[in-house]
């Protein structure tokens, strides 16, 4: 069975997109739609709201009295989102591995109100054009190369079988994720 | 590469617009799309997408509800049925998924129909129905009807036939869609490879991205539409 790699980062920036939210929230946000083999760990929720921070991707909202860092409220910036876009709409590189972080894009781009279509549209394109570097490898190639080729092939294939999948069921999917 | 040839070129086939309801669906709404002399371009969207339908409106087979497409400047839609079906038995060839070779015909005789009926004479049609079924790799099975010959094997007649009056443009539908994966790959290495040689300009209906990995581009249907991710991609290249 594949255990996801999720960027975390990215996601959890895309969940800040989503709304506002104290690091406790965005750990059960992650652990629910990305986590449920590998929740994430708050030490790591936070290390990475720290570097966002840092980054100017994201705001810390109103420091509550009292201290312990869940009393911070984090926020989005302008920076932040368009950083979220341009990840989200930047293809993977097709590898003969499960796309994981494509997972990880269409779920936020739900959240967010994203063309989720668009992106997979994207996403097919790239892993297409990478069949055809493939295809044209073949051409001058002896049987034991064609052979290996057609397996990176086949793997590539899988993939764009999900992508069709996902791309008939993103109205559903779009649905469960508001429920 | 495309770049330059759509900077430097005028589309083969310009279609703009494009819609086509049957009763209350609306099978097509608004395609516009652009194919350029030379190139291979798969169209690919799931069941139902309006791909097929597309594909009959680009070849003159039906005609638009609205919207134009034109081929090397004429107007398909413009046109008598008689000069449309002139153009599709002169300029276009077709191959389908299925059944498109006549049962009770050899190999030979399936492919010297489109020249004798384009008016070629007998003996000068079937000699160069023989250099097709050659090209192909056909030679020993000339005499072979349809049902003596594998899937694959009947598909290549069906493409010799396609191309045997050198159209300038081939629409294929789903041409490799009954066949195992090493037969379609032949049927589509040569397809193409003959494409290629003659310059004709091939437009293929696929869901297939293995199919698609052969052509040069892919455009997407959905809903009747072009995705947005080619309808950009036409942008960045016009």
């Amino acid at each position: 069975m594949y255990t996801l790699s999720v960027n975390k980062s990215q996601t959890l920036l895309g969940l800040l997109q989503v709304q506002p939210s104290y690091g406790y929230d965005l750990k059960q946000g992650y652990d629910s739609h990305f986590g449920a083999r590998k929740p994430i760990a708050f030490g790591q929720v936070y290390s990475i709201l720290a570097r966002m921070v840092r980054d100017g991707l994201i705001d810390a909202l109103g420091e509550e009295a009292g201290s312990g860092p869940d009393r911070k409220r984090y926020a989005i910036t302008e920076r932040g989102r368009s950083h979220l876009r341009t990840w989200m709409f930047t293809p993977d590189i097709p590898s003969a591995m499960l796309q994981s972080d494509l997972f990880a894009k269409t779920v936020i781009a739900l959240l967010v109100d994203e063309n989720a279509e668009d992106l997979l549209d994207i996403q097919r394109t790239e892993h297409i054009a990478r069949m055809r570097t493939l295809a044209r490898e073949k051409h001058q190639a002896s049987l034991a190369d064609i052979l290996t080729i057609d397996y990176a092939l086949f793997h590539i294939e899988a993939d764009l079988r999900w992508i069709e999948m996902t791309s008939a069921r993103l109205t559903e999917l779009k649905k469960e994720l508001a429920s | 590469m495309m770049t330059s040839i759509t900077a430097t070129t005028a589309p083969l086939l310009h279609a703009r617009g494009v819609t086509k309801s049957f009763g209350q669906t609306e099978a097509l709404r608004g395609v516009d799309l652009d194919i350029y002399p030379g190139e291979a371009v798969a169209v690919m969207g799931p069941s139902g997408s309006g791909k097929s339908t597309l594909l009959h409106c680009l070849s003159g087979v039906i005609t638009p509800d609205s919207g134009t497409v034109t081929f090397d400047g004429t107007v398909i839609s413009d046109l008598r049925e008689q000069d449309r079906s002139r153009l599709r038995l002169t300029d276009f060839g077709f191959v389908f998924q299925f059944g498109q070779l006549l049962p009770d015909l050899t190999a030979l005789d399936n492919v010297t129909i489109p020249l004798l009926l384009a008016g070629v004479k007998r003996s000068k049609a079937l000699a160069k129905a023989r250099h097709w079924l050659d090209r192909f790799g056909l030679s020993d099975h000339t005499g072979k009807l349809p049902g003596e010959m594998s899937g694959g094997q009947a598909q290549r007649v069906a493409i010799a036939r396609a191309l045997v009056a050198e159209p300038r443009l081939l629409f294929a539908d789903e041409p490799t869609g009954s066949l195992d994966s090493l037969a379609a790959e032949n049927v589509l290495t040569a397809m193409l490879e003959q494409v290629r040689e003659i310059g004709t300009t091939l437009v293929i209906i696929t869901h297939d991205p293995r199919t698609a990995s052969y052509t040069d581009r892919e455009v997407i249907v959905r809903d009747g539409k072009l995705s947005a991710a080619s309808e950009s991609r036409i942008g960045g290249n016009a």
